[in-house]
């Protein structure tokens, strides 16, 4: 199944039932993952995890301890996986390479004038080339949210597919800014406008606005990859980014992704945890079932 | 670093039984005291899972129902008809109470004893049966201003027979209002889900309500007859078969008794298509698989609009891929096992006659327990109004699919049917909702959304589904001359 770049081609988005969204999102979250689920389940987590910094502040000296860190999540215990990538800004993407590239960690770079997104397109184009050139592995873009809430989803849909073109072998992540969009309605149409326009992964939140990747917007976006799937044969990946601070919210996370899209989507090829913290959560949750009890936060390393 | 494909499933998530106490034998709670059946007769309750016995039940024979029946109307005349209001309201409260200090081990005998998944007796049937206490108890002492310039009186000793899908629920449903209207019970629970109605005895005897005001009796179908034949009961609640709805109208008929009758369903969940589509797939299996299909009101007929049926099947098809089958204490189980094994029989029947009459056939691939009573979720699609499965209640995990064009051929089709007990309408039009739920024979009308319940809402049915209602205000009428 080729992709078409055809703005027409989009389908109408079914409606969103927001009431009907909460329920079967509380039914996920009554799953009841214990024993061997939950192990393995956490370390399908760690290997999910986009290890992020997106600050102003950013400098190579703690993109270089961030991406020790994805390499070495937690040294003294056996056989842990890595992350499955380091995300930062395209300033960062040449130094982030140099070190995580021999573990086979990717590179993630946000561009398109992220978190924003109010650039002219060619500043656009440029910000994604950059990164590109740089080594970036995978491009998180932003969409226009101006654009979509007033009305213009064609404009929305061409941006999308010329940074498609831009991205080469790189696997464009295309961020919705849910907490922008407001409604489930919009989400589901982002996600459809996304996905039809070339998205390799659909992408909750930069993590600067609030809320951020709550289950109901996850659900939905899951529910759209489903229906683009059935339609088109083509998988796209989620990532959801922004407020999965714990382990039992990742958990349900995957049951989510295992009731909605299947097993096949339990790869870190198709889904991402966006997050800085959560890392050492899941690490705590591995070692407090290892030895019965929890540590300190002061015996996982930060970054 | 990428990962292997993930084969992800969840371990066994069993809750404990250890907490429960539950006696070996259980006699008769006959005026405050627990009896002896006269005929010694005891009979077996099992747990459906794996067919293994649970305790033994007292079989009550006229003679134990007449002791039940002089009891209630003794305590009726001597004791809760003398009491204030608010005094009557007081021992409903403590029940309530007493049923959620309880709410956890009564789950697990429900689910034991019934079959049903822990995931809906913890979360459902037991939460919803004590809010139908405190709700209650919130009226008795306020009736006038329920009913004001009326007069209004109890009626005596209530008879009440509860079937098996919502044991401890049903019973709460019967008992609740009875209480609250100033009137004193005996209730009989169904044979093979007896316990759930035994330890609210317990729980209602700890609460020092006064002796004989509620009375347990359990038993068969001949124990539910002399309860609806015995002289002194004035008023019948029946929650079962729409047969033994009509016997017990016949018993009753040229007697001043009252009625309440809560039949059977065959209720008709419409699928428009402007509704949100994956909200209404949940509400399709919601409405068919919740409890295993053994509800009454259950949307076991499905009418999707023709030009959304092939979408809809194909999400519903997968979506009961992901439901799980099997323990019901397991707490990640959605299916949980079917009541009896006469159910299931009942249940295969029709399946059967499904195939036979050669409607397309699914079943959820899942790996069903050896033991114990199980059914898959099943579907028939493209079923025809004429055929049995469109036209009889079966009650069980069996659903038939229809479609339809328009709305005109959707009201009718839904209303050509001898029950009338519940519908479900999804759609994002709110004019198209109004003008169905006033046009659809059914006593509940859910509107994006299916099987919601809640102590202040009217539950009940038109044609062969009964009729009186239950719940709300309604449910308080019942109880009142």
């Amino acid at each position: 199944m080729t992709k078409t770049n055809d703005f027409n081609a989009v389908p109408r988005s079914p409606s969103i039932d927001k009431v009907g969204v909460e329920e079967r999102v509380a039914r996920f979250q009554s799953r009841s993952i214990k024993n061997d689920s939950k192990m393995q389940g956490l370390h399908m987590v760690l290997n999910m995890i986009d290890l992020t910094t997106l600050e102003g502040k950013d400098t190579p000296g703690k993109v270089r301890q961030m991406c020790f860190k994805a390499a070495h999540l937690h040294d003294s215990y056996p056989d842990l996986p890595t992350v499955a990538a380091v995300c930062v800004y395209p300033s960062m993407v040449r130094l982030a390479k140099s070190i995580v590239g021999d573990f086979g960690i990717k590179v993630a770079s946000v561009s398109t004038a992220f978190p924003s997104g109010q650039a002219p397109m060619n500043v656009k184009i440029s910000d994604t080339k950059y990164a590109v050139e740089h080594g970036a592995d995978e491009i998180d873009m932003v969409i226009s949210r101006g654009k979509f809430l007033s009305g213009e989803f064609s404009f929305v849909f061409d941006e999308i597919s010329a940074i498609k073109e831009v991205c080469g072998d790189a696997r464009l992540k295309v961020i919705l800014e849910t907490g922008e969009l407001s409604t489930l309605d919009n989400v589901r149409k982002a996600s459809d406008i996304a996905m039809y326009a070339g998205a390799d992964f659909i992408k909750t939140s930069t993590g600067k606005i609030q809320p951020a990747a709550t289950m109901q917007v996850t659900y939905t976006m899951l529910q759209a990859i489903r229906d683009f799937y059935d339609e088109t044969g083509v998988m796209v990946g989620m990532k959801p980014a922004g407020g999965i601070s714990n382990a039992k919210l990742a958990l349900h996370n995957l049951v989510m992704v295992k009731e909605v899209l299947g097993q096949e989507w339990l790869t870190n090829q198709w889904f991402r945890f966006g997050a800085s913290s959560l890392a050492n959560d899941v690490l705590m949750q591995i070692l407090k079932t290892d030895t019965g009890a929890y540590q300190s936060a002061d015996y996982f390393t930060i970054d | 670093m990428t990962t292997k494909n993930n084969n992800w499933d969840y371990a066994a998530s069993v809750e404990s039984t250890a907490h429960i106490k539950l006696n070996k034998k259980y006699a008769l709670y006959i005026d405050g005291k627990w009896v002896e059946p006269s005929s010694k007769k005891y009979f077996t309750t099992h747990n459906p899972h794996n067919e293994e016995r649970i305790a033994e039940i007292a079989d009550a024979n006229d003679h134990d129902v007449d002791l039940a029946v002089k009891a209630a109307d003794r305590a009726y005349k001597e004791v809760w008809s003398k009491i204030s209001a608010s005094e009557r309201g007081k021992y409903i409260f403590r029940i309530a109470r007493l049923m959620q200090e309880h709410a956890r081990e009564l789950a697990v005998i429900e689910s034991l004893d019934s079959g049903k998944p822990i995931r809906e007796s913890r979360d459902i049937d037991i939460p919803l049966a004590c809010n139908h206490f405190f709700y209650y108890a919130g009226w008795a002492d306020k009736l006038e201003y329920a009913f004001p310039n009326q007069k209004k009186e109890a009626l005596g000793v209530a008879g009440q027979i509860i079937p098996w899908n919502f044991p401890l629920l049903m019973a709460a449903w019967k008992i609740a209002p009875a209480l609250a209207t100033g009137n004193t019970v005996v209730l009989k629970p169904a044979e093979t889900t007896s316990l759930t109605a035994l330890k609210l005895a317990e729980i209602i005897h700890a609460s020092g309500l006064p002796p004989g005001v509620v009375n347990i009796v359990t038993g068969y179908g001949h124990t539910g007859a002399a309860i609806v034949s015995h002289p002194k009961v004035a008023k019948i609640a029946f929650t079962g078969s729409t047969a033994v709805g009509k016997l017990i109208q016949r018993s009753i008929a040229g007697t001043t008794k009252k009625a309440t009758l809560e039949l059977g369903g065959k209720s008709a969940n419409i699928i428009f298509d402007d509704a949100p589509i994956d909200q209404a797939v949940e509400g399709i299996i919601n409405g068919i698989f919740f409890n295993q299909g053994h509800v009454c009101c259950a949307g076991s007929r499905l009418f999707v609009q023709e030009n959304v049926a092939e979408k809809v099947i194909r999400k519903l098809k997968h979506r009961m891929q992901s439901l799980q089958i099997g323990n019901p204490l397991d707490k990640n189980t959605d299916i949980g096992a079917i009541n009896s094994a006469e159910q299931l029989s009942i249940i295969n029947k029709y399946i059967k006659i499904g195939i036979k009459e050669g409607s397309e056939f699914f079943q959820s691939k899942c790996v069903l327990p050896k033991k114990g009573y199980y059914c898959a979720p099943t579907l028939f699609i493209n079923v025809a109004q004429s055929s049995v499965l469109t036209q009889e209640e079966i009650f069980g995990p069996v659903l038939s699919i229809q479609t339809f064009r328009t709305v005109d051929e959707v009201i009718q089709k839904a209303n050509n049917s001898p029950y009338g007990l519940a519908a479900g309408v999804w759609t994002d039009k709110g004019s198209k909702i109004f003008n169905l739920t006033s046009k659809l024979k059914a006593g509940v009308v859910w509107a994006n959304t299916y099987n919601k319940f809640d102590p202040s809402s009217p539950f009940g049915g038109y044609k062969e589904s009964g009729y009186g209602r239950e719940g709300g205000l309604h449910g308080l009428a019942a109880y009142l001359k």
